[in-house]
């Protein structure tokens, strides 16, 4: 197997060492490490970190492949400087039994670029009604072990700690979209002074709240394990908090748009900054910033949303909600985060490797930069300055609200248990 | 004047005075025995409307022929919000014939603010109406009517809705008219109330330049204009007021409410009335009430605005028109 050698590369953002990677495996870390037989890798001071893990990703494969394949989304989340990616299961057909879960994680075998592990349904179709095969999910091959109704709210109580309670048998996860249905009827961004003024549908904080708190009381009740998805109020994170001090066992994620983007985007009515849940104020965005910096948050999940152009270049009311995000995401985070001051790189590994992969089980991933370890790694240069250019992306669909955007940070390789899926800024 | 009219808030108080002003000029045309200009000979004007709107299209069509432009009027049938190719490609379709302007209506908010930013289209967009969003041509011609009934047609010359009370009644969630007409009533120098059940007032609305109050009957009396919002019936459905009869009990204006107002003050809706419901008859019938004229004074504010925005060849009345009635626009 080849060797390759890294060197001089911040580890978690810390002082230059060398990273020698033999075969699928990191041989060793440590400084003067001998380059013999092996391919070497200037860092340069760019900041090595373990491969990203993205717990929430929407690869859209089967039935829209005309948004993103398993292929193109796992070459932007290599692209990104992701090594895992789970795949959410509103698909077509729903990833709602063994066979779709299976396929989602063949084909992501099949592609070679990160490895993908499939999210199961929580419920049949994601309708809420009758629970999903969630024992078979995680029997089959996929060993699906987070289970998500994701685009729709488990809101049926009864449902939701029914899966709650089943998913322990087997140590899963139920994954929820906190959203009311009802208080969200026709809802078309953040309920507040904006909607008012430009007269779009509120989808309001408490909407998302009110489920959140009702399912850390039921996840209490039943002791069971709970994540939240995409967490985008002041408000949440107050509730979180409680739960967490309280000892329930609650995790949330935050997606990157939300701790960079207001609710003030949607004046220019243009449906790049439609997502759901929406952007929300100021206020909450500071609050989303402060929990992911104090652990409220666990992770920084992308939300990863492809879809084609025709889905979005129309107006608002009738455009598809969401963004893409996995090309974008450590660069936002670098902006909001590291450059603020709020997270030093070994905490951005933490809130994008180490913990996701703990959340969602996936084995290999998540690991620290030392030798015996896996080498899933990327590196990242961290001086870079650049506008986004959608049109330089390896998903299939541009759907991003950073179009012509300046933002910092720029993954140059990515490798995936040894094997480089990006290589200088290219895929392989 | 801006390109597009798109939404009140974008009038300056300039801006505004100047189209109520040319209103004047326009209206006159309506005495006449030919009620007909030449302004707009040769131009296209389309009429897109995405949404049923019998009254507000007429309007603009009567507007559209009195200054003689041609006139394209284009119904979209079928969802009422259609899926956004349709909007792009009918637009793009309207321009590559030469269309000089549009005048869109359409159940999406923001749809004439996309079609004018998006670069879909060149011409001038002339929104008759978006969702819960805007109506300005609504709100000006509101305006107007205020104008002539509480200062007077020719004394108004020039003049704003400076010190004037104004108070809008009903369903304000819902109603683009509300919006609109807060917006250009601030602009004009009105102090504007709305009143409404708060079930039936948007969250955020503590933001917007007026006052807001629960109860009518305490704001009556300080009132010089009181506009009653039509209240669909299916809100009743979705739990906004408990009963219909509740709801004219507490918001609805009867002869008996009316009679609390000050002498000179009116009434007005912008129509179509429910009857009975948030207005009786004997008010709507009363000639205290505007909704007739507001009719008229919609086609002579459509062909202000038109006349602004297209830039017409040939002076607008009888008299020429000031200079920088024609420039900016092009």
């Amino acid at each position: 197997m080849s060797k390759i050698l890294i060197r001089g590369a911040k580890v978690l953002g810390g002082e230059p060492q060398d990273v020698l990677i033999d075969g699928e495996l990191i041989a060793a870390v440590g400084t003067g490490l001998s380059a013999e037989g092996a391919e070497v890798i200037e860092a340069d001071g760019k900041v090595l970190l373990p491969g990203l893990v993205d717990l929430h990703t929407h690869l859209r494969e089967p039935g829209r492949e005309d948004s993103e394949t398993v292929l193109t989304g796992t070459r932007a989340a290599a692209s990104g400087g992701f090594t895992a990616v789970f795949a959410m299961a509103n698909t077509f057909p729903v990833a709602d039994t063994a066979g779709v879960v299976e396929q989602v994680w063949r084909l992501g075998k099949e592609s070679g670029y990160c490895d993908v592990r499939p999210i199961g349904a929580v419920t049949v179709g994601l309708e809420g009604k009758k629970l999903a095969e969630l024992g078979a999910m995680h029997d089959s091959a996929a060993e699906v072990s987070v289970f998500s109704d994701d685009g729709k709210c488990v809101d049926d109580a009864v449902i939701m700690r029914r899966a709650l309670e089943y998913v322990k048998a087997f140590g899963g996860v139920v994954a929820q979209h906190a959203q009311e249905p009802r208080l969200t009827e026709g809802a078309q961004m953040n309920e507040g002074v904006v909607s008012a003024e430009l007269g779009l549908g509120g989808w309001p904080a408490v909407a998302e709240e009110s489920i959140i708190a009702r399912d850390v009381l039921l996840a209490e009740h039943v002791g069971s394990r709970l994540h939240i998805c995409h967490l985008s109020t002041a408000g949440s994170v107050e509730i979180i908090r409680w739960a967490k001090s309280r000892g329930i066992d609650v995790t949330a994620e935050v997606c990157p748009h939300h701790l960079l983007l207001t609710e003030e985007m949607v004046r220019t009515y243009n449906p790049a900054y439609k997502v759901n849940p929406p952007l929300r104020t100021e206020r909450d965005v500071r609050a989303l910033r402060e929990a992911l910096a104090d652990g409220t948050i666990d992770i920084v999940a992308t939300d990863h949303a492809p879809h084609p152009h025709e889905d979005k270049d129309c107006e608002w009311a009738a455009a598809a909600m969401g963004m893409v995000g996995l090309e974008t995401a450590l660069s936002v985070v670098q902006e909001t985060m590291v450059e603020t001051g709020l997270l030093d790189w070994a905490a951005v590994a933490d809130r994008m490797s180490f913990t996701p992969a703990r959340i969602g089980g996936a084995a290999g991933h998540g690991r620290p930069v030392a030798a015996g370890e896996p080498a899933n790694l990327t590196l990242v240069d961290t001086a870079y300055r650049g506008q986004v250019d959608p049109a330089r992306f390896a998903s299939r669909s541009r759907n991003t609200p950073y179009e012509g955007r300046e933002l910092p940070g720029r993954v140059t390789h990515t490798w995936l248990r040894g094997k480089a899926t990006l290589m200088d800024g290219k895929l392989t | 004047m801006q390109r597009h009219l798109i939404s009140a808030a974008d009038l300056t108080r300039d801006d505004a005075v100047l189209i109520l002003d040319t209103a004047e000029e326009m209206a006159r045309v309506a005495d006449r025995p030919i009620k007909k200009l030449p302004t707009l000979r040769g131009r296209t004007v389309c009429n897109l409307f995405f949404e049923d709107s019998t009254r507000t299209r007429i309007s603009f069509e009567a507007a559209e022929k009195r200054l003689s432009a041609d006139v394209i009027n284009f119904a979209a049938k079928g969802s009422s919000v259609s899926k956004g190719e349709s909007l792009k490609d009918t637009v793009q379709t309207l321009e590559a014939m030469g269309v000089d302007a549009v005048v869109i209506r359409h159940s999406a908010s923001g749809a004439p603010y996309r079609l004018a930013n998006s670069g879909w289209i060149d011409a001038p967009v002339i929104n008759a109406g978006d969702g819960t969003h805007q109506h300005p041509t609504q709100a000006l011609l509101d305006a107007f009517t205020m104008r002539r009934r509480l200062i007077g047609a020719d004394a108004g010359l020039g003049r704003d809705l400076d010190g004037k009370r104004v108070t809008l009644v009903g369903d304000v969630l819902h109603s683009r008219v509300a919006r609109s007409n807060v917006d250009l009533l601030h602009t004009l120098g009105a102090e504007v109330t709305l009143v409404a059940p708060p079930t039936l007032l948007p969250v955020g609305v503590e933001t917007w330049p007026c006052e807001v109050s629960y109860d009518l009957d305490s704001t009556l009396p300080k009132s010089d204009a009181v506009m009653m919002l039509r209240v669909q019936r299916e809100r009743m459905n979705a739990a906004f007021f408990p009963t219909e009869r509740e709801y004219s009990r507490r918001y609805g204006l009867d002869g008996d409410r009316m009679a609390r107002l000050p002498e000179h003050a009116i009434v007005m809706h912008p129509g179509p009335m429910v009857r009975g419901m948030e207005i009786t008859a004997e008010v709507a019938d009363s000639d205290r009430c505007t909704v007739v004229e507001q009719v008229a004074n919609g086609v002579s504010i459509r062909m202000a605005v038109l006349y602004l925005l297209l830039g017409g060849n040939e002076p607008a009345g009888a008299q020429p028109a000031t200079s920088h009635l024609r420039t900016e626009e092009k």
